[in-house]
């Protein structure tokens, strides 16, 4: 195993090219632990904490997209103004294993190992996220939906980096919400990311499927609804909400839980969000 | 870096240099078994239970889930560090103080996140403290003894003691 330092960009895609048989390293939450378990034994390491370029992120105003680097730790997006741009981003990177977790843990990384289980990716989902990806010849900008292809698997190549990804805003309200055997330090079981933009909702599942689930139908159905009810649902609006929402995902039986049960966490979890998205809208429409 | 060359990592101010180690080595293994700095405890080697926890480049993570020849450059503090002469520091000693400390496994890694956080919080609400230490786990004393060590600290520094 060899392990190799590169200090910016133009260095990291050289190596990259180099070594195509290479694992690319960040916070290392995901591949340390193969590694320590000898379940995984890396041929070489291409370890990207020194690469100051993916640690940036920064705001177009005018086009309203934030666009963050591969290597920016989620505790960077808990608090501050990432989390008041993004707040579905900072509820989501809360969730993520412990604050020790946090302070290591990437996008990054949540996209170049692919788990149907990473926490952020939901929110790339829902935010019609691009995953920016160089080469040492050239670049390309990925629709999330097309980065991820199954459960572990991404359009990755194999001389190129992830670099960045890039969130448009959405002008309505926004959300996450995960359901793990407990409160802190747990891989979820289930996921939910809403997003309300101009009058259209978004949901995109996690945990529930081979890939990130975006609920098309139930987004296709919320768009034929009057808009009085839209605005302010009745209960058991939302649960149908929910349970339309359920009925898109894939779920499956593993050590973490059940099919059923995870499908019935969907429902709660796709139902709560509309009723937080649409509770602050009485008294300011009858 | 091949299989087994040398490297240098800085901890607690210090350049230590990294012999016949396996590239693949997480720094908790590193700090443990190659440098004689025990102090960072190994429980899950998976990230669950912070009894590694030190501080690398200002963040505080888990060593187990550092691999050590990737922190060349990086500034790294373990609990050593914390008081070079051997004295406690005020963490530690309201740790004993208070009754913190039973088998003592979780202590070091508690330590580290706590001085963490006050370095960052010097008067952090129950919540606060409570989140910061949610990567620690603890399976003698239920936290209700750390959380008093926590409140102990901050009302010396804050000067609120009675």
């Amino acid at each position: 195993m060899s392990v190799l330092i590169p200090t910016s960009l133009h260095e990291a895609l050289e190596m990259r090219a180099q070594h195509p048989e290479a694992d690319l390293l960040t916070g290392g939450t995901d591949m340390m632990v193969e590694v320590n378990f000898n379940h995984r034994k890396p041929q070489t390491v291409i370890a990207l904490r020194r690469v100051d370029e993916l640690k940036t992120w920064s705001i177009d105003h005018e086009s309203r997209v934030v666009t963050i680097g591969s290597g920016v730790p989620y505790a960077e997006m808990e608090h501050g103004q990432l989390a008041a741009m993004l707040p579905c981003l900072a509820e989501a990177a809360r969730t993520v294993g412990s604050p020790q977790i946090r302070a290591a843990g990437t996008l990054g990384g949540n996209l170049g190992t692919c788990s149907p289980a990473g926490d952020g990716l939901p929110v790339l989902s829902a935010l019609n996220a691009t995953i920016h990806l160089q080469s040492h010849t050239g670049v390309r900008h990925v629709a999330f939906h097309d980065f991820m292809t199954g459960p572990k698997r991404n359009s990755l190549a194999s001389d190129e980096i992830i670099t960045s990804v890039s969130l448009p805003l959405p002008n309505g309200w926004q959300g996450y919400a995960k359901v793990g055997v407990r409160n802190a330090m747990v891989i979820s079981v289930a996921s939910t990311c809403l997003v309300f933009h101009e009058q259209n909702v978004r949901i995109a599942l996690g945990s529930v499927g081979p890939t990130i689930i975006r609920c098309t139908e139930t987004e296709q159905w919320w768009s034929t609804l009057p808009e009085s009810e839209r605005v302010l649902p009745s209960s058991d609006l939302a649960r149908e909400f929910g349970m339309r929402a359920s009925r898109e995902a894939h779920p499956i039986n593993d050590h973490r839980s059940t099919a059923e049960y995870r499908r019935h966490a969907i429902s709660v979890l796709a139902t709560r969000l509309l009723q937080r998205a649409t509770s602050h809208n009485k008294g300011t429409k009858s | 870096m091949s299989e087994h060359q040398m490297y240098t990592l800085h901890i607690n101010g210090e350049a230590h240099h990294v012999k016949d180690a396996w590239i693949g080595e997480s720094l908790l293994y590193v700090l443990r078994e190659r440098l004689g700095l025990p102090g960072s405890k190994g429980a899950c080697e998976q990230g669950e239970c912070g009894s590694c926890t030190v501080v690398l480049d200002g963040a505080a993570v888990c060593s187990c889930l550092v691999l050590a020849a990737s922190a060349v450059g990086a500034e790294i503090a373990t609990v050593e560090g914390l008081s070079p002469d051997g004295s406690l520091t005020d963490v530690q000693r309201a740790f004993i103080d208070e009754g913190a400390v039973q088998c003592g496994f979780c202590t070091p890694g508690l330590v580290m996140a706590v001085h963490h956080l006050l370095d960052h919080n010097s008067d952090p609400t129950d919540l606060d403290v409570k989140e910061a230490l949610s990567g620690n786990i603890c399976r003698c004393t239920g936290y209700g003894r750390i959380f008093a060590a926590v409140e102990k600290v901050v009302s010396v520094r804050t000067g609120t003691s009675q």
